[in-house]
């Protein structure tokens, strides 16, 4: 496991995060909601989580969505940062995501 | 077919998952196999066109993800436009597969057709341990190489093993076996000792003292592989204390097409005698889902007698496994005998016993293979 991921690199603002292969978003136009699609797993998404993961494009650094995000909700960056933390960990340690250092 | 179909009740949810098993056929021999005793014969099976409008009503009534499954799906010559007929309706594909009858070629339109996710299965840590279980010489050699295949490509892997008496105590090696792959999920279900399995309980039951070994393997892998990979764990409940939320409740998420067509709420329902099942070839999944007797039989909770009537657990593990009341308390609608609120836990606790001190090393009776020596 040379070139990824996971546990042993906590996120750091350097790091940039990306949807793997077989983690995708698509609209539940029945349920009215965005989800997640995983191997044997579905995250519905709230609308906090899709502006997240709108931004998780494998280019931008986790510093750069906190930045983005912070100045599109005019919201203090810390605590954008903490909820954008919070979030993406736990979708890695689920193997949802993948971080390169 | 204009109608449309109101659910019963606002209560039923849309189904998230749907099991397809598109063939019965499979080259391995298991002897825990859990396809029904009675098989579907390849000139019943739905067409690829069958199941590609399956696949459109699936999506459109909410289901998310479809399981290719059998059987061996490999089987199916027309596996890759299946698959690519259900990846066109937006549905999440994974394939079950023993690996047998893939080749790199065949995979590699598998995941040109849109294929999210593969689950292959392992049924030991060696070369000789697990073929001697499959009964299918070289099989594993093969799923090592289809592994690596899956790997190269990017697709996400979920190794899935059944785990029993001769192979729970590799558990540590099938997670190592699981990494050195590239796997990312380890899915490891204890066997059901129901079906074809029964004739093999004497040899499969794993004794106590392995089911609670192996929940702490469980326990400090998560814990050591957290992020690593994701370990999905059904224990045996036969030396539980509550039954398992059998199917996440009766009716509730997912439904099962078998080959022929037939709408099933798990893929053992057909062991419970009283249940009638229906057909997509002459109604609509939704019909069925909604509407059909089989799925609204044990749905919710009205069904429940008493304990599980008044159990403060009811809606935790919704009575537990129906197909389990049927075989052991002869009535689907009782409390699952392995619950210790039930009458018959003692019943359960027999079974266990008796078969855990049975003879070991005696032959296992192979599906579709003739019996054969010990080895």
């Amino acid at each position: 496991m040379s070139e990824s991921t996971g546990p042993s690199h906590a996120l750091t603002e350097d790091a940039i995060p990306r949807l793997p292969r077989g983690v995708r978003i698509r609209r539940d136009e029945v349920r009215q909601r965005t989800v997640l699609l995983a191997p044997e797993r579905t995250v519905a998404l709230d609308p906090v989580g899709c502006a997240i993961l709108d931004k998780v494009d494998g280019v931008r650094s986790l510093g750069a969505i906190i930045d983005e995000l912070a100045a599109t909700y005019a919201a203090p960056r810390d605590r954008i940062a903490r909820d954008v933390l919070a979030f993406l960990q736990d979708l890695a340690h689920r193997g949802f995501l993948d971080v390169a250092p | 077919m204009s109608e449309t179909v109101q659910p019963k009740t606002a209560s039923i949810p849309p189904p998230m998952a749907m099991l397809a098993e598109l063939t019965h056929r499979c080259p391995l021999a298991c002897p825990y196999c859990s396809n029904p005793l009675d098989l579907t014969k390849a000139a019943q099976e739905l067409s690829t066109e069958e199941w590609a409008r399956v696949f459109r009503q699936a999506a459109e009534m909410g289901v998310l993800h479809v399981h290719l499954s059998g059987g061996e799906p490999a089987s199916r010559r027309d596996l890759v436009e299946l698959t690519a007929a259900a990846s066109a309706c937006g549905l999440y594909t994974n394939l079950i597969t023993s690996g047998i009858g893939l080749t790199r070629t065949r995979f590699d339109a598998l995941v040109e057709a849109g294929l999210d996710h593969v689950q292959l299965s392992i049924q030991g840590v060696t070369a000789q341990k697990a073929d001697t279980i499959a009964g299918y010489d070289g099989g594993h050699a093969h799923k090592l190489a289809v592994a690596g295949w899956i790997r190269e490509t990017g697709i996400p892997l979920t190794i899935n093993a059944v785990c029993h008496r001769r192979n729970i105590d590799d558990l540590d090696r099938l997670i190592d076996l699981s990494l050195a792959l590239g796997a990312r999920r380890l899915e490891v279900a204890t066997v059901q000792v129901h079906g074809w399995a029964e004739r093999n309980r004497g040899q499969l039951m794993p004794t106590e003292e392995q089911v609670r070994r192996t929940t702490e393997t469980v326990n400090r892998a998560r814990e050591t592989l957290r992020g690593v990979l994701v370990i999905d764990y059904v224990p045996g409940d036969y030396f539980a204390t509550y039954p398992k939320p059998c199917m996440g409740g009766w009716g509730r998420i997912g439904l099962n097409v078998d080959p022929s067509g037939t709408v099933l709420p798990c893929h053992a329902a057909q062991t419970i005698p009283a249940l009638t099942f229906e057909n997509v070839r002459d109604k609509s999944l939704e019909e069925i889902w909604y509407r059909g007797a089989a799925f609204n039989a044990f749905r919710g909770t009205e069904w429940m007698q008493e304990p599980c009537r008044s159990c403060e657990r009811k809606a935790i593990d919704f009575g537990g496994c129906r197909c389990q009341a049927m075989a052991i308390a002869g009535d689907a609608s009782a409390t699952d005998p392995v619950c210790a609120k039930s009458p018959l836990r003692a019943r359960v606790s027999q079974i266990a016993d008796a078969a855990v001190a049975e003879p070991q090393g005696a032959p296992l009776i192979y599906r579709g293979r003739p019996a054969r020596a010990a080895r």
